[in-house]
C-alpha cells in the first residue's frame, strides 16, 4: 500500500523533458499550471488534456507509473467530484432528484471538468517535475532560479538542501514504515479493524519508532555530511553546470503558445 | 615509512546526563604510518569508534595531541582548517543509507568535491574515477534505494575517495552487510590500500577482516591493550577471549587441535594458510 506513493521518485531516462534545464522546467511547470487553471470551455479543456497527453508521451515515462502516482490521490479527486455533483445547482430542471438531493447537468459538467483538471494538473506536474527531474537537479534549479532572493536574506540554499534530503529519505522511510508495521503485525497489532479512534491509536506504535529512527538517521547523516566537508552553500561548486540550450527556449515558446491558446478559446 | 598520524597522550570523556564526565579514552598513544592498513579491534563500548571520530575532529579530545602530517589538529580550528582535515582523512560509517545525500549515485559522489569548491569539469573526472575504482560505473545513474547494502557502501566509499583523501577511516563499515556485501567492501578497502596507497584505519569486530590489515590495535576500556601484526596478536587466543573478543575460526580450530596434542604452528590466521598446513601434515603421514 505504502509503495504506491511515487511522489519524489525519479525515473532515469533520456527524453526531451529529462534533458530540459531544470530552471526552465520550473518556469514551464508554472506556465502549465496557469494554463490548466485558465481552461474553462470544453474546447479549452480539450487543448489542456491534449497538452497533458503530449507531455506524458514525450517524457517516455511508462504509463503504469504515471497512473500509479495518480492512484495515491484518487480519493481526493473522487471526493471533489462528488461534492461538485451534489452541490452545484443549475437553471434547468434537475436531471434526477430524490428527497432533498438534486443533480443538475451543470453539476455533472463541473465534476467532469474538475476531475479532468485535477488529473491533468497532477500527471502533468508529476511528469514535468518528479519523474523527469532528478531531485538534485530540481533543487539545483530552484536554488539557482531563486538565487536573487538571497539578497533579501532568504535561506535559498538551506531550503534546497532540506528538500534534497527529504526527497532522498522518502523511499528509505517508507521501507522502514513497512518493516515496523510488519513487526507490529507479527506481535498481534491490527491496523484494519475497529473504529477510527482505535485505528488512529494503532498508528502510535508505528509513528513513535519511525520518528525515533528518523531522528537517529538525521544525526548520523549530519555527521556524515560534515565528514564530507559540507559547510553550507558558500564556496560550493556543482558538478553539473546548468546551460539553457536552444530546445529549452523552444519548449518555452511551445508552452507559452499552449497557455495563450487556452486563453484564446476560453468563453 | 613516515608517520602520518601521531596520537599523543589522548584523553576523552563524554558528558553524562547529570553533567558528570564519563571517561572513554585514557592516555592513548598511537602512530600510524603513511600507506599503512591498521585495524582497531575492541568490543562494544571499548572506545574504538570514539577514537576514530577524534582523528577527523568530529569529537574534540579533553587533552592530548592528534598530529596529522606534522600539524596538531586537536586545537580550536577554523572552518577552513577543519575542512582541510576532513578532506585528507575521510570517514565511512556503518549504515550506508545514512551517508548518502543525493538520489542519484553520481550526484552523491559529487557531493564532497562540490563542497570543496572544485571546478565542474574536474568533479566530473573525479566522480568517474571514483566509480571505476569501486567498480560501480554501470550504476552511475541509479538511485541508491535500488542498490544492495554492499553496493551502497561502495558508493559511500566512492563519495569519500572523490575528495582524494590520504587516509580513510572505516567505522564498522561492514557490520550491517550480508556476507557477500562484506566481501565486496573488504576487497574494495584492500584495493584502495594496495593500489592507491591510501592509509586505512578499519574499526571492526569481525576477525576475518582484521587479519587483512598490516597491524592490529586492540582497545579495551579506553586503553590500548595490545598491538602488532595479525599473526602476533592472534598467537595467544586466550588473551583475546579474556578481552571479550574472538579470534579467526581457523586460529581457534588450530588451538583446539594443539590441545589434543597435534604439533601445529601458532600463527595461522587465514583459512588458505590453515588448509595448506593441514594438507602438508596429512600428506607426510
Amino acid at each position: 500500500m505504502l509503495r504506491d506513493i511515487t511522489l519524489g521518485q525519479y525515473f532515469p531516462g533520456n527524453s526531451v523533458f529529462h534533458r530540459t534545464d531544470p530552471r526552465m522546467k520550473i518556469v514551464l511547470t508554472a506556465l502549465y499550471i496557469a494554463a490548466v487553471f485558465l481552461a474553462d470551455s470544453w474546447w479549452s479543456y480539450l487543448v489542456m488534456v491534449m497538452g497533458a497527453v503530449l507531455i506524458i508521451l514525450f517524457s517516455r515515462i511508462p504509463l503504469r507509473i504515471v497512473i500509479s502516482g495518480f492512484k495515491a490521490v484518487m480519493l481526493i479527486i473522487v471526493f471533489t467530484a462528488i461534492l461538485n455533483i451534489f452541490w452545484t445547482s443549475g437553471d434547468n430542471e434537475p436531471l434526477w432528484s430524490f428527497w432533498k438531493i438534486r443533480i443538475y447537468t451543470e453539476g455533472l459538467e463541473h465534476a467532469g471538468k474538475m476531475v479532468l483538471r485535477l488529473a491533468c494538473l497532477l500527471m502533468g506536474t508529476n511528469v514535468l517535475v518528479s519523474y523527469t527531474t532528478s531531485p538534485i537537479a530540481l533543487t539545483d534549479g530552484i536554488e539557482r532560479l531563486f538565487a536573487p532572493l538571497k539578497l533579501i536574506k532568504l535561506p535559498v540554499h538551506e531550503f534546497a538542501m532540506m528538500m534534497t534530503i527529504a526527497l532522498r529519505f522518502i523511499p528509505t522511510l517508507i521501507e522502514e514504515t513497512d518493516k515496523i508495521m510488519n513487526a507490529q503485525k507479527a506481535r498481534g497489532a491490527d491496523f484494519t479493524e475497529g473504529n477510527l479512534v482505535r485505528r488512529v491509536k494503532a498508528l502510535i506504535p508505528i509513528l513513535i519508532p519511525l520518528f525515533v529512527s528518523a531522528f537517529m538517521r538525521a544525526g548520523e547523516l549530519a555527521t556524515a555530511m560534515e565528514c564530507r566537508c559540507y559547510n553550507g552553500g558558500e564556496g560550493r561548486t556543482r558538478m553539473t553546470v546548468l546551460k539553457t540550450r536552444f530546445t529549452d527556449w523552444l519548449m518555452l515558446i511551445i508552452f507559452i503558445a499552449y497557455g495563450v491558446g487556452i486563453v484564446l478559446i476560453r468563453n | 615509512m613516515s608517520k602520518f598520524i601521531e596520537i599523543k597522550n589522548l584523553n576523552f570523556s563524554y558528558k553524562g546526563d547529570e553533567g558528570e564526565s564519563i571517561p572513554v579514552l585514557h592516555d592513548i598513544n598511537l602512530d600510524i604510518a603513511k600507506g599503512e592498513f591498521v585495524t582497531i579491534l575492541g568490543r562494544n563500548g571499548s572506545g574504538k569508534s570514539t577514537l576514530a571520530k577524534i582523528i577527523n575532529m568530529i569529537l574534540t579530545p579533553d587533552s592530548g595531541e592528534v598530529i596529522i602530517d606534522g600539524k596538531n589538529i586537536a586545537v580550536e580550528l577554523s572552518d577552513k582548517e577543519l575542512m582541510a582535515v576532513r578532506r585528507r582523512v575521510g570517514m565511512v560509517f556503518q549504515n550506508p543509507d545514512n551517508q548518502l545525500v543525493a538520489t542519484i549515485v553520481e550526484e552523491d559522489i559529487a557531493f564532497g568535491p562540490e563542497n570543496l569548491g572544485i571546478p565542474s569539469a574536474e568533479i566530473r573526472q573525479r566522480v568517474d574515477d571514483a566509480l571505476e575504482t569501486v567498480g560501480m560505473t554501470e550504476f552511475a545513474r541509479h538511485s541508491p534505494h535500488q542498490l544492495s547494502g554492499g553496493q551502497k557502501q561502495r558508493i559511500a566509499i566512492a563519495g569519500i575517495i572523490a575528495m582524494l583523501p590520504e587516509c580513510i577511516i572505516f567505522d564498522e563499515s561492514t557490520a550491517m552487510l550480508d556476507p557477500k556485501g562484506r566481501q565486496e567492501v573488504m576487497d574494495t578497502i584492500e584495493k584502495l590500500n594496495r593500489e592507491k596507497g591510501i592509509t586505512v584505519i578499519a574499526i571492526t569486530h569481525n576477525m576475518e577482516e582484521a587479519v587483512r590489515g598490516d597491524r592490529i590495535v586492540v582497545i579495551d576500556n579506553g586503553h590500548i591493550v595490545k598491538q602488532g601484526k595479525p599473526t602476533e596478536v592472534f598467537a595467544d587466543p586466550y588473551e583475546l577471549w579474556d578481552l571479550g573478543l574472538a579470534v579467526p575460526q581457523v586460529t581457534e580450530l588450530f588451538d583446539m587441535l594443539r590441545c589434543l596434542g597435534a604439533d601445529l604452528p601458532e600463527s595461522i590466521i587465514t583459512e588458505e594458510e590453515g588448509a595448506r598446513v593441514l594438507a602438508r601434515l596429512l600428506k607426510n603421514k
